[in-house]
């Protein structure tokens, strides 16, 4: 079965398009990387997919619905740096806080979503640092208490932002571990990496991405030299060129005047 | 203490508690200067509510503020949405265009021939003094609808605050939490309006955070801090101001303020700068004597131990600060002075060979598991020998298997007991 698919996605900011007729399916139960360089439109993705930032054309489906049908199911890793981790909580209020869905009697949690929550933090092996400040973590544990915040969410699709930035090699082994279980439990786990110098053979799948698709497909077959070359090589001249053109004239990306 | 002032405490507690909540989420929010544009922007608000109405009653006022509050809050979206002005000009703009068009209106009002025109101007620094019992209603209504929202509503403004994308992945209702936070942000500093006034408001809603976020390490803590520093720099600001009648009240409520929070700052435990100080000076300390010791012990003088002056020319430590360093371990009983001389105890042999070994131990975890040269090591072993703790210390032995040598061929001292011990 079909885990996401997104077809002629086309998003922008500020009416500069990031993401250019960006089309392509991840069947369920595997491990998936979105690979692209620095700016490439990766978190772009993620967000558009999540509903988090309004796309000017296409669409994404997820278990073949839109979005908002499937919304528990699916469960989102923001990239670390996205938020102040100055912020007075725990580690594990930061857990707890993947049980506040919508309809929830306004968020107030029951036992079972406490044991939840603990068991999140257990399974990333976090919970001995359960009452400690998140200033005082450090960027791998910060990490590891997203995720543990996420698995709270008990969704079926993954789908996190770098997590293996600025970790420890500790903390980043035990990330793979985990992502691995969970695909194994047939869980579809999509990870946004830009960094080609770490390992990439532990993913089953890749999306290989810069500003439009390159390729997507199962790891073997599609990261290739010619794709890395055309994914991670030289600027992509004309299409940087039409983007400029787009935003300097206040151009419609789509016939269909697009969103403000 | 007249009746009258009993309701203006009690009015102006009230304001105070209602402006921290609110406040609270402005500042992690980092939304501060938005506070301050919505109490400038008040101010034209008032006037045309005067205008109207030719009354000046703060229940009359108060809609007239609360629309020109909306409208300004409206006109920074706006602004950001559809221009490329960033948001800190955007709030600039709209602070400065309706203060400047508020000051226009009072400055019309007061030379026109308005029957009781008079103290309108105290809406800009405060009168709390004009305020009168009935107005008790209000404030309590406005405390009410905060309180109760913030409180019903609080898991998911938590969230809100720490992290948008994430609440609005989980399917929360973003715009409507934003737009319930402005309308209460809103109401609480249109509440001050009279009392505190619109140029100083702003204080009001984000000093409490700050010092509250200084004492709290999670945020309900934070808000119950901000309320309880609000609620008293209010009650004590007014009382002040009382005292001194021709006064504002404003500012005195900004210097009680002021006042919390630079002690705070000072004075908070493990953040506060005299702590740090002090542990600072702590540690200086602690590494001066563990210095002294290990020099003891690597110099193992005679029975009569080893002169002040050998022992000084050694590190160029100070006469005062070596001296310091002996009268503490002397009465720690770690070392016995004899004559000008000084040597260790059998405590002080313990401790020296403590700190050579988490130094040799250090030494040897950076060159056998980290790759350091090990002409290098020595350096950061110098510094790390005085923090690492036993339990660390018990970690690193396992962790290298008990080593006898360090990287330099030289014995790691007590490992060989320690090693017949664990077994
Ligand atoms: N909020 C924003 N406003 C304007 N431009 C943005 C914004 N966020 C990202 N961009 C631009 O969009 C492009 C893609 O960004 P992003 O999706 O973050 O890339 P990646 O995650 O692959 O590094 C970049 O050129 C970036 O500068
Ligand atoms: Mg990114």
């Amino acid at each position: 079965m079909t885990a996401i698919e997104v077809h002629n996605l086309t998003a922008s900011y500020d009416r500069h398009p990031v993401l250019w007729d960006v089309d392509f399916e991840i069947p369920t139960g595997k491990l998936v990387g979105i690979i692209g360089p620095n700016g490439s439109g990766k978190t772009t993705l993620l967000k558009s997919i999540m509903g988090i930032l309004p796309i000017d054309s296409g669409f994404v489906k997820l278990f073949d619905k839109p979005l908002d049908d499937v919304r528990n199911r699916v469960s989102y890793v923001p990239q670390r740096q996205s938020v102040d981790w100055d912020f007075p909580a725990t580690a594990m209020d930061v857990v707890q806080m993947g049980r506040y869905k919508k309809g929830k009697l306004f968020g107030r949690l029951s036992k079972l979503d406490r044991d939840i929550a603990r068991d999140a933090l257990k399974r990333v092996g976090m919970l001995e640092y359960k009452n400690r400040q998140i200033s005082e973590l450090s960027g791998g544990q910060q990490q590891r208490v997203f995720i543990a915040r996420s698995l709270a969410q008990q969704a079926e699709i993954y789908l996190m932002d770098e997590p293996f930035v600025g970790i420890d090699a500790a903390s980043e082994a035990a990330i793979v571990a985990l992502l691995k279980e969970m695909r194994d439990e047939g869980k579809t786990v999509v990870l946004v990496h830009h960094d080609l110098h770490t390992a990439l053979e532990f993913f089953d799948w890749v999306v290989m991405l810069n500003t439009r698709l390159v390729a997507s497909g199962p790891l073997v077959e599609t990261l290739t030299e010619a794709n890395l070359r055309q994914t991670y090589g030289g600027k992509l001249n004309l299409l940087t060129q039409i983007a400029h053109l787009v935003k300097s004239q206040e151009f419609p990306v789509r016939e269909k005047e697009m969103r403000d | 203490m007249d009746s009258n002032l009993i309701w203006v405490l009690i009015g102006c507690a009230l304001i105070g508690a209602g402006a921290s909540i609110v406040g609270t989420f402005s500042y992690l929010r980092k939304e501060a200067l938005v506070g301050d544009a919505i109490a400038h922007a008040l101010l034209p608000g008032v006037a045309l509510a005067f205008l109207l109405t030719e009354e000046k009653k703060l229940y009359v006022l108060f809609p007239g503020a609360i629309i020109a509050g909306l409208v300004s809050m409206w006109s920074i979206q706006m602004i950001k949405k559809y221009s490329k002005i960033k948001s800190d000009t955007a709030i600039a703009l709209v602070l400065s265009v309706f203060f400047a068009a508020g000051v226009v209106l009072l400055t019309h009002i007061q030379q026109g021939d308005f029957g009781n025109q008079s103290g309108l101007d105290a809406f800009l620094f405060g009168k709390a003094a004009s305020m009168l019992p009935r107005d008790i209603y209000l404030f309590v209504s406005v405390d009410l609808i905060i309180v109760g929202l913030v409180a019903l509503f609080y898991p998911y403004l938590k969230l809100y605050a720490f992290d948008q994308e994430f609440a609005e992945s989980s399917g929360l209702p973003i715009r409507l939490l934003r737009f319930g936070l402005s309308v209460l942000t809103v109401l609480a500093i249109a509440s001050g309006i009279q009392a505190v006034g619109v140029v100083l408001m702003a204080a009001l809603i984000i000093t409490p955070a700050a010092t509250a976020r200084f004492l709290s390490a999670r945020m309900h803590h934070m808000l119950a801090i901000a309320v309880v520093i609000g609620v008293l720099s209010a009650i004590i600001g007014v009382y002040i101001s009382y005292l001194t009648p021709s006064m504002p009240t404003g500012p005195w409520i900004v210097v009680v303020l002021s006042f919390f929070a630079l002690s705070t700052f000072a004075f908070a435990p493990k953040k506060g700068i005299v702590h740090r100080h002090f542990r600072r000076i702590a540690h200086q300390r602690k590494i001066m004597d563990e210095n002294v010791v290990k020099h003891l012990y690597h110099m193992s003088g005679s029975e009569k131990g080893i002169g002040l002056g050998v022992l000084s020319a050694e590190r160029q430590w100070g006469g005062k600060q070596l001296e310091g360093a002996i009268k503490r371990l002397v009465s720690g009983g770690l070392i016995f002075t004899n004559q000008g001389h000084v040597g260790l105890t059998d405590d002080g042999q313990r401790e020296g060979a403590r700190i050579v070994r988490l130094h040799r131990l250090w030494e040897l975890y950076l060159s056998e598991r980290m790759n350091i040269a090990e002409d290098h090591v020595h350096q950061d072993a110098e510094a790390i020998e005085h923090i690492i703790t036993p339990e660390l210390e018990q970690a690193l032995l396992k962790e290298l298997d008990y080593p006898e040598m360090d990287p330099h061929s030289s014995e790691i001292p007590g490992v060989k007991e320690m090693k017949s011990y664990e077994s």
